[in-house]
């Protein structure tokens, strides 16, 4: 089936490794300057470090104290609270998904259509009293986080979950019901078996989501105790009158390598998880 | 059990076997979920609106004064210049972000040696969280526009092309994988039918690639828009809204700042106009539900169709 390539098909590809660097660029750019003294990122942007500009690992190290808060508190909160969210969301709304398929009741479709409801509407719409409202039940830590994401991401991931759960044969969850399971352990043995696509799927969107947020973590944790990534870095670059831009970069690289990373090891689901979303959301 | 054969939900809701038992397990399968969501998104969303009818500084002291927040709200200056470059800022990148990513899918699906590579390049960017880019392309413009002695903050203009570049790095890869899925999704002999037709590879672009792939550019073309319209870590990042101008009326306003960033400083620099930022988040909310309407029209229409 496959046409031999010919010279415009090699031609195009010597086009695309072009651009292809072009794209990455700015990444490289990050990780050139992270290793130059903060003078010479402002100065020479693009120079590759020479024997006067390179630091070494000193940005790296000084980030790590930089703007008097310890980098990997935050780290370590971007991760707890990434992972505990993740974990949360798919738990719990996979549950609800499968109530609200099987059971027709009307609570059950008048929350679904409030979760799809819930999907189009932007987070400045309620940031103000979600804030106050979290503040108030004492949800602002990190360690009660995870609870206002299961709320506010609840409807993307139902939406998707009854989706997949409509299409499933009845006939396996009638037959575990008629061999002695109950409704948890056939939710648990049998249904979450299946649900397993989606559940990555899912689960990779809530990950890029809950990581890379600013504006909810910003307005709900209580700052003077706790920051995530990206509140740490738009700290440091906003608040600070004169910014150690060499430093900043270090932090930067060392907060998009987890990503790339994973990116890296497992892209094929990552761009069928997120692809899965959009055609959806 | 299975009597009624009008569609399979109709008959996994009739399932008495499976439904009876779960619906025992209230409490333990939907309850927690249906707490949080009162918790972070209705409670909110509803007292959201009740306030945007009240003057307040802090949602207790809250005074029902009716409409005039919504009045304050076109009156200012700062929201309406918001909108306007808003709305220019998404017309222009909906059409920049889905032109580059349709030509990047369409030249990606013609049999291009080491195509998946390139597709694992352009989606990278997707990954990276708002702030950190507009971190990112900060250093890059400043970088660029020091060679010619001037600063990403200097013009307003600027601001606008530096957040285009920006948001076509980020959201190309995106769209072209939906464009790649919806070009694979053509049937191969319809190509080949062309072909024997006589028919060029430009026409067989226009009259049969383009036609078949418009699910993918429906979708695409509104999330786009959303995106663009929605924008907010990206434009706090970059330019913050910066530089300012003064208006007619005296007014300061920032010449880069779009309506989700105009909304959060009218919240949050001062306490006396929050019922006014409270209005403005209405109004974009409903300004989103109304793209958000118009696509699930567009698509059903299509669905028709075929």
């Amino acid at each position: 089936m496959k046409e031999k390539r010919g010279t415009a098909s090699i031609i195009l590809t010597c086009v695309f490794v072009l651009i292809s660097i072009v794209y990455v660029m700015p990444i490289v750019e990050v990780a050139v300057n992270s290793f130059k003294a903060n003078a010479y990122v402002n100065t020479d942007t693009f120079a590759l470090p020479n024997s006067e500009s390179f630091v070494g690992f000193a940005n790296y190290a000084k980030g790590m104290t930089f703007g008097n808060y310890p980098f990997l508190k935050s780290v370590f909160y971007s991760f707890y609270i990434t992972i505990v969210s993740t974990a949360l969301i798919l738990l719990c709304t996979s549950m609800a998904a499968w109530y609200i398929a099987r059971v027709g009741s009307k609570f059950s479709q008048i929350f679904y259509y409030l979760c799809v409801f819930s999907m189009i509407v932007p987070f400045q719409m309620v940031m103000y009293t979600l804030a106050g409202t979290a503040d108030t039940l004492r949800l602002n830590t990190p360690w009660s986080i995870p609870i206002v994401y299961l709320g506010f991401g609840a409807g993307l991931a139902i939406f998707m979950f009854v989706g997949f759960i409509k299409g499933l044969p009845l006939e396996i969850e009638e037959a575990a019901a008629i061999d002695g399971c109950g409704p948890l352990v056939t939710f648990f043995n049998v249904v979450l078996a299946m649900l397993k696509p989606t559940m990555v799927s899912v689960g990779i969107l809530e990950i890029m989501w809950v990581w890379n947020d600013y504006l909810l973590p910003y307005l709900v944790l209580d700052r003077t105790e706790y920051m995530t990534i990206p509140i740490h870095i738009q700290y440091l670059k906003g608040s600070y009158g004169s910014v150690d831009l060499g430093a900043t970069m270090a932090i930067i690289m060392l907060s998009i390598l987890p990503i790339i990373v994973l990116y890296l090891f497992c892209q094929k689901y990552i761009i069928k998880g997120v692809a899965a979303g959009a055609v959806k959301g | 059990m299975k009597k009624t054969k009008k569609k399979p939900d109709a008959a996994a809701l009739n399932s008495v076997l499976v439904r009876r038992p779960i619906q025992r397990c209230f409490p333990i399968f939907i309850f927690p979920t249906f707490v949080a969501f009162m918790i972070g998104f209705l409670y909110p969303f509803l007292k959201g609106i009740y306030l945007s009818f009240c003057t307040f500084t802090t949602p207790r002291d809250a005074q029902f004064i009716g409409f005039s927040n919504y009045v304050k709200a076109f009156g200012d200056a700062s929201f309406v210049h918001a909108f306007g470059f808003t709305a220019l800022f998404t017309v222009v990148s909906v059409v920049a972000i889905n032109v580059f990513a349709f030509a990047i899918a369409y030249l990606l699906t013609q049999n291009i040696a080491g195509a998946n590579l390139f597709r694992t390049v352009f989606f990278m960017p997707n990954l990276i969280g708002g702030i950190v880019l507009g971190y990112i392309w900060s250093m890059i413009f400043d970088g660029v526009l020091r060679y010619y002695d001037t600063y990403l903050l200097a013009k307003t203009s600027y601001g606008f092309w530096g957040l285009l570049i920006l948001m076509c790095w980020q959201q190309i890869g995106y769209m072209m994988i939906i464009y790649i899925a919806g070009l694979q999704g053509i049937p191969e002999d319809m190509m080949e039918a062309a072909k024997i037709d006589g028919a060029n590879k430009w026409q067989s672009l226009w009259r049969i690639t383009i036609p078949n792939v418009m699910p993918s550019v429906t979708i695409c073309v509104f999330l786009t828009l959303t995106n663009s319209f929605k924008l907010f870590d990206q434009n706090l990042a970059l330019t913050g809204g910066m530089p300012t101008a003064f208006q007619e009326g005296g007014e300061i306003i920032n010449t880069t700042e779009m309506l989700a960033l105009n909304i959060y400083k009218t919240f949050y620099t001062g306490a006396n106009t929050r019922g006014m930022a409270q209005a403005k988040a209405v109004m974009f909310f409903i300004l989103v539900a109304v793209f958000a309407l118009a696509q699930l029209k567009a698509t059903r229409t299509k669905e028709v169709q075929q």
